[in-house]
């Protein structure tokens, strides 16, 4: 009795000539239409679009820099337009006449991203490193301290209570920094981090070679752990530039209002850019406040303060887009 | 596949948790240096997370500021039955929830599509630009969007009144005394603020997709359309739903600086404009009724910490390494 012999050299061969045929097939469709693209209009059409939306981003701060370039009759006549109907400087001329609150502005806002990135960034890593370590009996306890404050809080009444009331921090630089020092998200970033990247065989070596935990922490583990130190300090670094809340509920004196609450006051009134005595003068020289272009100077107060963060986009963008990739390095 | 930041900080660290473990005080001993390191965190926690948890028991009291807080009697849940008795807690509570969920659709739906856009056209070059430049509004703080959205909104000089309108034959329409518009501003906003930011999640995702999936379906003559709507957004489910539900989670909480800075916290537009931490704000640091404030507060606080929990129980379900905890 014979069975059914099966040729497999012929099956195979027949599957691999199969294969062949829809690969110069799909070779064929590569050519034709480009394997994986869109046709040419739908491309076409999607440029468009996106050029568009391009626009509607970048415009509204065009309009706001064209109005701070603009005759100011012309503004009050005319209204706001996205080029000046008559070329003017005189809002720029009022603002540097005197700088003192723009500088001392700029500084406060460089004090408290400059201390309270680094200060952050210190206490964040410092905390996030113990309780990474696997071999630490605490360590979940600790997470959990942290973790608890992602789920609850407390509110804003008490909190501001215990920052004027507790600690009378009112109307001080240390306000303005100490509510984003720590922030739970960031140090279980940190955690996972150097849980998933630093290998636990080196630090044992470290261990053996007679190197204590805080030596292994500043010479091993940070300088291993550089990428997601500079995410959270190019994130911390923008929460604080771009903070205004804080000064909002705690600061009351002009001495330290941050470049954000600056202009949130001259949005509110162009007057208060002109509460110091040498302003004055100039304005009653030129003949009361009403001779002041408000308008335009609104505009290009707004102008110094979007400035820095516009031209430090493009350092910041391409690092951001990387940063957002850097929990992704999950076991 | 790749994972937003946002989405890897589970708690519980790799490594043996249910190891034998030593005695309390050989175990303080042995890691001293590690409760110093953690010291002046958890001191700054314990001040800025900590302290003000107690201190939410103030909306059980009538604070009287001349007898001190301390001192000041209790007066059981007064002050929630004030709260729940004006019209204010309902107008802020609706408004709240459905702001935040026009917010979540609106950033899901537009941030897919732009995303899958952009991994269709062709000319990566101009893709990336135009990328970068929808990033830039994130990038703006809340006080700038303030400027940029009166400078078209003004009602003497702004864009809008003395150009756009007239030349469509329309009315100046004076928007920051008009309540009925806003529900279409401020999400038109904050998708337009927040939308590079998602965009940006979600294209990572799709370029983490496997090609031959794509190109196993253009074997079987499946086109753009079929395999956008076939592959990319069901592998794209995951993120989808992590992402939206992580926004669920959050959704008690509104943007303080979107509802303040934006809408110039008018008076007049509240009844479309003012939520729940707008309200919180203006009746405590404004009009110094801190009874209501804090009662408002605790409100926001515990609801806000049930749906957390909520949301992440689903979360956790649908993907487990994506959930928070």
């Amino acid at each position: 009795m014979s069975l059914p012999t099966y040729d497999t050299t012929k099956v195979l061969d027949g599957r691999a000539q199969a294969r062949k045929t829809t690969k110069a097939q799909t070779d064929l469709l590569v050519r034709e239409n480009r394997l994986g693209s869109i046709s040419a209009p739908a491309n076409a059409m999607i440029h468009i679009f996106f050029w568009l939306y391009t626009l509607a981003c970048l415009l509204p701060l065009w309009l706001v820099v064209s109005v701070s370039f603009s005759d100011e009759k012309l503004v009050v006549v005319e209204g706001y337009r996205f080029w000046p109907q008559k070329f003017s400087l005189a809002a720029y001329d009022f603002l540097f006449k005197d700088l003192t609150q723009i500088i001392r502005s700029f500084g406060v806002s460089l004090t408290t991203v400059t201390v309270g990135t680094l200060l952050s960034l210190l206490v964040m890593t410092l905390y996030a490193y113990p309780i990474s370590r696997s071999d630490f009996p605490h360590r979940n306890v600790f997470a959990f301290f942290m973790f608890f404050t992602m789920l609850f809080n407390g509110g804003l009444v008490p909190w501001y209570l215990v920052y004027t009331q507790l600690f009378d921090l009112k109307n001080t630089l240390w306000a303005l920094i100490m509510p984003l020092l720590v922030s739970a998200f960031f140090v279980l970033l940190l955690r996972t981090f150097f849980a998933n990247t630093i290998p636990s065989e080196l630090l044992e070596a470290a261990k053996i070679d007679g190197a204590g935990e805080l030596r292994i922490f500043a010479l091993i583990v940070l300088p291993l752990s550089l990428p997601v130190l500079a995410t959270v300090a190019l994130f911390q670094t923008l929460n604080y530039w771009n903070d205004w809340f804080l000064s909002l509920v705690f600061i009351t004196e002009n001495k330290n209002v941050n470049l954000q609450f600056l202009m949130y006051k001259t949005m509110l009134d162009i007057q208060f850019l002109t509460s110091n005595s040498q302003a004055m003068a100039e304005i009653a020289k030129q003949g009361g406040m009403l001779n002041i272009p408000t308008e335009t100077i609104r505009m290009a107060m707004a102008v110094i303060g979007i400035g820095p963060i516009v031209f430090a986009y493009p350092f910041f963008q391409r690092y951001f887009v990387k940063g957002l990739t850097v929990g992704a390095l999950k076991g | 596949m790749l994972q937003p930041a946002n989405l890897a900080a589970g708690v519980p660290a790799r490594g043996k948790s249910g190891a034998k473990s030593p005695s309390f005080w050989k175990t303080i001993r042995k890691y001293w240096v590690f409760y110093l390191m953690m010291l002046p965190a958890a001191v700054i926690l314990f001040i800025n997370n900590y302290l003000p948890m107690f201190g939410t028991l103030i909306a059980f009291k009538n604070v009287n500021y001349s007898k001190g807080i301390l001192a000041s009697p209790w007066v059981g849940f007064d002050n929630f039955r004030y709260l729940f008795a004006t019209s204010d807690a309902w107008v802020i509570t609706r408004n709240t929830i459905l702001y935040n969920a026009v917010f979540i659709i609106l950033n899901l739906v537009v941030a897919v599509a732009f995303a899958v856009m952009f991994n269709e056209m062709r000319g990566k070059m101009w893709a990336k630009f135009h990328q970068s430049t929808m990033f830039l509004p994130f990038f703006l703080s809340m006080v700038t969007v303030g400027y940029l959205v009166f400078a078209f909104l003004s009602h003497g000089n702004g864009f809008m009144n003395t150009y756009l309108l007239p030349k469509l034959g329309l009315q100046p329409i004076d928007w920051y005394s008009e309540p009925k518009y806003w529900p279409f501003i401020l999400p038109i906003i904050n998708t337009w603020k927040n939308i590079g930011y998602y965009t940006v999640i979600y294209l990572a995702a799709i370029v983490g997709i496997d090609q031959e999936y794509y190109e196993a379906a253009l074997i079987d003559g499946a086109g753009k359309w079929k395999q956008t709507w076939y592959i990319t957004i069901p592998l794209l489910k995951p993120v989808m739903i992590v992402m939206t539900l992580l926004q669920i989670g959050r959704i008690f909480y509104a943007d303080f600086g979107l509802f303040f800075q934006v809408t110039r916290n008018s008076g007049i537009l509240y009844p479309t404009t003012l939520v729940i931490d707008t309200y919180v704000y203006q009746t405590f640091i404004v009009m110094g009724d801190i009874g209501m404030s804090s009662a408002a507060g605790l409100y926001q606080a515990l609801v806000g910490f049930i749906l957390v929990l909520v949301s992440n129980a689903i979360v956790r379900r649908v993907s487990r390494e994506n959930a928070l905890f």
